[in-house]
């Protein structure tokens, strides 16, 4: 049943991959780090599923984004692979320990008591010298397996690094969410009561979806580091958060293609808003923003209309009250 | 004894929920709960789910000590319950429910195990498909839980229960906010539904008459304790139980079981 969904998502994919040489740079450079922000969003779909949301998830990206800077930086690694593996490792690790405290939270406690560790780290990144201080420090152009592409091939590389890292996670994340663990998702939001007297953990279940998250938020902020070859505190400030929670509300929790859509649409608003009017470009994002929530309330995913779940569209039921 | 309750005791500070019960259940016995409102009744079936802690005294499972464990514990270990107010999840379709309940009943292991197996298992699905037909909301099946007349979502909420094939199951007033007439119809099903899946069933109820159609013993509770524990007929006929508990439909009770 998963694998037609599973081979329409490869061949987006692939299909996106051939076509970058195609594409102008600023394209390229934009959708590199609009789908390498769109793990982060993945992630948030899984924690909105069961009704959470976290203002601080930042906090895992620049766990990515600093770990990879920080490790070429300090050994002189500057392989990609070598890289991002341990930055998603560690954000995870940081998901799993903080996890124990956010797991028993719910609503705007959940949502605060992340925005608050997000800006701890925040706080740490500003004042520690070592750590860059508030003017951060530069990533060397990332190498793939000892080999440096040059000139052309380079943002292209790295737009194809991210489309891997893309589509791997996508189909993790949608295996997932056919699980037992991941489908309780919707039961987690709707009657915690049942679930604990069927006999299963909800903090357990939210916890493990925290540790899922915050792993693609670190592989997120490891590829943005590639990316922009430098990183800053800005990474962990809760602005940075809230722009994940707009691309979430923007994509809606259905499907997961729309997370890649969502950020490109975002990262791409942003950047004509910012050229057309530099001192109030924000507004331009508040109005996509107020035009998503009252015309697509559940986000752009919904225009897909494929539920992830194999649940029969809302016409069979139609039929059985009939 | 299948269950076995010896002195338990619940307080919120100065407030005494329940004392003094001590109470024994045989397997495959069906058991009325009745008493007035704030008597005890759900403070009881809180304490045997694990959802309150008793204060003091001591509960038993097939000869085991359950006292004071997490309720998703001793929903493992076989004892399952259905709420006043039917906790499912409207969101997801009847079979949707039933699923989720067959899939968290079958896993063995952790969570992180539970993210390795499908939710639509081909066992999950039977499972669900059974429930809804044992349970007579077949035609239900695709509906979401959300839109369900108040007697499905009834039998959903008690289905929930058993998809993890309990051997006790407590019902915790299983015909609040349903119509006089559709009562007896769903304690039909859901006793049926029991029998058939061999549970043994303590249900609190308020309608007399349900107690004595449905019920093969009776605990009455009164401020907090059990009163009385007999078979149903001679309970209800009780005066001094009538008295204490005042239902108004308690001497058509006493006849009704009486005919049962």
């Amino acid at each position: 049943m998963p694998w037609r969904s599973i081979a329409a998502g490869a061949l987006a994919f692939l299909l996106l991959a051939a076509i970058a040489p195609a594409l102008p740079p600023w394209i390229v450079s934009l959708a590199t780090i609009a789908f390498a922000n769109a793990l982060v969003v993945l992630g948030l779909m899984i924690l909105w599923r069961a009704g959470l949301v976290p203002f601080g998830q930042a906090l895992f990206y620049a766990v990515g984004a600093y770990t990879v800077a920080l490790i070429n930086r300090y050994i002189g690694v500057r392989d990609a692979f070598i890289l991002i593996a341990p930055a998603a490792a560690l954000s995870g690790l940081t998901a799993f320990l903080t996890g124990f405290l956010l797991a028993r939270y719910r609503e705007i406690f959940f949502a605060m008591l992340s925005l608050a560790m997000s800006m701890i780290l925040y706080g740490v990144l500003v004042k520690t010298e070592t750590l860059g201080s508030t003017d951060g420090f530069n990533v060397e152009a990332p190498s793939y397996f000892g080999f440096t592409p040059q000139g052309a091939l380079r943002p292209l590389a790295l737009l194809w690094l991210v489309l891997a890292c893309s589509a791997l996670s996508t189909l993790v994340v949608s295996l997932y969410l056919r699980s037992v663990a991941g489908a309780l998702a919707i039961p987690v939001r709707d009657s915690e009561i049942r679930l604990e007297f069927l006999g299963i953990s909800v903090n357990r279940l939210i916890h493990l979806k925290l540790v899922i998250a915050g792993t693609l938020a670190g592989l997120a902020g490891a590829l943005a580091a590639l990316t922009i070859e430098h990183v800053d505190p800005n990474m962990a400030y809760w602005t940075t958060s809230g722009g994940f929670v707009f691309v979430t509300i923007l994509a809606g929790a259905g499907f997961a293609g729309a997370a890649f859509i969502a950020s490109f649409l975002f990262e791409l608003v942003r950047s004509i808003a910012y050229d057309i009017m530099p001192g109030t470009w924000q507004m331009v994002l508040g109005a996509a923003l107020l035009v998503t929530i009252l015309f697509l309330p559940e986000g752009l995913g919904s225009l897909a209309a494929r539920p992830w779940r194999g649940s029969k569209p809302a016409t069979d039921s139609a039929k059985v009250k009939a | 004894m299948i269950l076995a309750v010896r002195d338990l005791e619940k307080t919120f500070g100065s407030l005494v929920a329940a004392r003094d019960i001590t109470v024994a259940v045989p397997a495959l016995q069906t058991v009325g709960i009745i008493g007035a409102n704030g008597a005890g009744k759900t403070t009881f079936v809180n304490m045997i789910t694990g959802h309150l802690r008793p204060s003091k005294g001591s509960i038993w499972f097939d000869g085991r000590d359950i006292t004071g464990r997490p309720s998703r514990e001793i929903t493992r270990l076989g004892i399952a319950r259905s709420f006043q107010v039917a906790q499912v999840f409207p969101s997801l379709t009847v079979f949707e429910n039933l699923c989720a309940a067959s899939a968290v009943a079958r896993r063995s292991g952790g969570i992180v195990k539970a993210a390795f197996t499908a939710l639509h298992a081909p066992a999950t699905v039977a499972d669900a498909d059974a429930a809804v037909e044992l349970f007579g909301i077949a035609r239900y099946r695709d509906e979401r839980a959300a839109r369900l007349p108040q007697g499905v979502r009834k039998l959903l909420d008690i289905a929930m229960a058993v998809a993890g094939s309990p051997r006790v199951l407590l019902l915790d007033e299983p015909t609040s906010g349903i119509a006089a007439e559709e009562k007896f119809a769903l304690m039909d099903v859901v006793m049926a539904a029991l029998k058939e899946r061999q549970i043994t069933v303590l249900f609190v109820e308020h309608d007399m008459e349900i107690v004595g159609r449905y019920a093969e013993r009776v605990f009455a509770f009164y401020d907090g304790t059990v009163i009385a524990d007999g078979p149903p007929r001679q309970t209800l006929e009780n005066p001094r139980i009538q008295e204490l508990i005042s239902g108004p439909k308690l001497n058509s009770a006493a006849s009704a079981a009486g005919h049962a």
